[in-house]
């Protein structure tokens, strides 16, 4: 007994006070958000689904970028082909569009498979414009495909989207319009995927595939000398981000409900804001992306009259943080506070309290 | 015939993409820089060019003269008091700061001169041909393939000739024992920027007389000359020229069979020669 007190016992531990509030304080707030629509308007529940896509796409670069190491120009690839599978299987094959978002998830997991394989032939900024060039490819292939459109795109059919699941029950619960029903139903499908989106990414990061995954990134030769396959972990963060970016994109067009190859491959609307809300927020941190969409939406609010005027700004401020606070707002934050809500460092506890004081 | 038409017309497009390739190609090959705003530089000089054209009433060739100084001073100071900032081990700074700067830029060409296409007025010289019997050739692509060809060259000279070509090199291999031979490698850099926006300067001019331009082409135009400088391997020069007309050919061949077929087909182009020579075909720079 003696002897084994002697031995100090460390514990490795990530989890941080501020973790435990974020977590009791969730569920309320999850709570609160799914319960929103019985008493908000149809103007919130638009704009949140807005914040919610946003940044689901905003954590998937990151978990690419700022994770990953992979800078990629090309995420509108992702979201185009994912709400291309998606009209397509309500257009061609005549599935219901929710169900179809699943596919348009999965059909972007498949074109991630050959992207990748160009675009891992391409280093540092080559890789970000080589995986522009294939979103250019796709846009341009989707653009020749006539019976979703061609260049001018199409619409869902009025009877899929009126006899969408579950809208007649919504419609009948909160005594709506069935295009609010479907606004609603779009909404709490946003904040699941928005959630899981978080809970996924974070649940990765704090397992032993993410510690290698930022050992990866913050030095791929040690790494590689520790024995993590550099590889895998960058194939399996792309093709995941694929994935979550394709979901995304096939439930941000079953909202829109009307397609074409130059908006639903958009780098501007769906690389560029995305850029910026997770360089202003924080790239690297589950927090930032949070913390840049609300940014993003309330200067969106702010400019959105002023045209261009309002994306000439927004390119500044993304030239000053990334020379001023290359970390965003939340690096900021923490710097100041040493507030962690998702934390992922693993920290040594115990060692010195075990042993005997004689 | 109608095939070493095409054909001809391919390589002289290709001339096009070398110019707007080549300031990329020096950059990267001095910095390892990728400017994303290259593209929107490229329209923005154009517009330079078409002011000038408009307000004085000068032939687009002298404007175009007096232009590129100023892009030389814009290029300089860009590099030196913002892009030399965000150089260093991590790729994300300068990324994320030149597509801040490509956004920026267009938008305000947008709101400063419309979303309205363009075009620098040309007189005689954008009809005129040369009749070489089994084809006829356009002078204007004449002239810009003939300017990329001694743009290329003259870089080469630059290079491989002077002082300041030293320096270069000497910057590009190692920027710290370079500056302990006393150079300062943040004004090469700047050099080197400046340079660059003479060759982009001498681009927007022949883009401006052979087609009609808006603020929203510069990304495209960046996508050519990024392609052009990977087929022809980083850091070669004269590799850019080869991979331009490549683009060019690809181009000009997709749109003879199929008009929708333009730009897709120097997009897979560019695809197979990553697949099969995923360093370009004259490979340079080792990194």
């Amino acid at each position: 007994m003696n002897t084994q007190s002697h031995i100090p016992t460390y514990v490795v531990t990530t989890r941080t006070k501020a973790s435990q509030v974020t977590a009791v304080v969730s569920v309320p707030l999850l709570a609160l958000l799914i319960l929103l629509p019985f008493f908000a308007g149809r103007g919130l529940i638009q704009d949140l689904f807005f914040v919610l896509t946003m940044l689901v796409l905003a954590q998937f670069w990151n978990l690419l970028a700022g994770y990953g190491g992979m800078v990629s120009i090309g995420q509108q690839a992702f979201v185009g082909m994912g709400a291309y599978a998606m009209f397509g299987g309500v257009i061609l094959a005549g599935i219901d569009p929710i169900p179809a978002i699943l596919l348009g998830g999965v059909a972007a997991l498949i074109v991630a498979i050959p992207t990748a394989f160009f675009a891992f032939r391409l280093q540092g900024p080559y890789f970000a414009i080589g995986t522009w060039v294939i979103a250019e490819v796709m846009r341009l292939i989707m653009a020749q495909v006539q019976s979703l459109g061609g260049g001018t795109g199409t619409s869902l059919p009025r009877a899929a989207t009126r006899e969408m699941w579950a809208t007649e029950w919504i419609a009948e619960l909160f005594d709506v319009r069935n295009s609010a029903a479907r606004d609603i139903l779009t909404y709490w499908l946003a904040l699941a995927l928005a959630a899981a989106s978080i809970a996924a990414i974070y649940a990765l990061l704090r397992s032993k595939p993410g510690l290698a995954l930022s050992a990866v990134r913050d030095n791929p030769e040690a790494a590689k000398s520790v024995g993590v396959d550099a590889g895998r972990m960058k194939w399996f963060v792309f093709l995941a981000s694929a994935f979550g970016t394709g979901l995304a994109g096939a439930l941000i067009y079953v909202q829109k409900a009307r397609i074409s190859p130059d908006a639903a491959f958009s780098v501007t609307d769906w690389t560029a804001y995305v850029l910026f809300i997770v360089i202003i927020g924080g790239i690297g941190t589950i927090e930032g992306p949070i913390i840049g969409v609300i940014i993003f939406f309330l200067l969106q609010s702010l400019l959105a009259d002023f045209g261009s005027w309002y994306l000439f700004t927004l390119g500044i401020i993304g030239i000053l943080v990334m020379l001023i606070a290359p970390r965003g707002l939340w690096g900021l934050i923490t710097d100041k506070t040493g507030i962690q809500l998702f934390p992922v460092r693993r920290r040594l506890r115990g060692g010195t309290a075990n042993t005997p004081k004689n | 015939m109608i095939w070493v038409d095409t054909l001809v017309q391919g390589i002289l497009l290709g001339g096009l993409y070398a110019l707007f390739a080549a300031g990329l190609s020096l950059v990267f090959g001095i910095m390892r820089l990728v400017n994303l705003a290259h593209g929107d530089l490229i329209v923005m000089a154009a517009y330079l060019i078409l002011l000038l054209v408009t307000l004085l009433g000068l032939s687009p060739f002298v404007a175009a003269a007096i232009a590129a100084p100023v892009m030389y001073l814009i290029g300089w100071g860009l590099q030196k008091h913002l892009l030399n900032r965000t150089l260093g081990t991590d790729i994300l700074p300068p990324l994320l700061v030149t597509f801040g700067l490509s956004i920026a830029l267009q938008n305000a060409l947008l709101e400063g001169f419309s979303a309205d296409s363009q075009r620098l007025p040309t007189g005689a010289i954008s009809t005129a041909s040369l009749d070489l019997g089994v084809l006829t050739v356009g002078v204007l692509p004449l002239l810009t393939f003939g300017s990329a060809v001694a743009v290329i060259d003259g870089l080469n000279q630059l290079f491989y000739r002077t002082e300041l070509g030293r320096a270069f090199r000497a910057t590009s291999d190692d920027p710290i024992t370079a500056s302990l031979m006393g150079i300062r490698p943040g004004n090469i850099f700047a050099k080197a920027t400046a340079i660059a926006m003479l060759v982009v300067t001498l681009a927007a001019l022949y883009l401006g007389m052979r087609s009609n331009f808006d603020p929203n082409i510069g990304p495209a135009r960046l996508i050519y000359a990024f392609q052009a400088v990977i087929i022809g391997g980083l850091g070669s020069l004269w590799g850019t020229l080869a991979g331009g007309i490549i683009i060019g050919l690809a181009q000009t061949i997709g749109a003879a069979i199929n008009p929708e077929w333009q730009i897709l087909a120097g997009h897979v182009a560019f695809l197979v020669v990553l697949l099969l020579r995923p360093r370009g075909l004259f490979p340079r720079a080792f990194d």
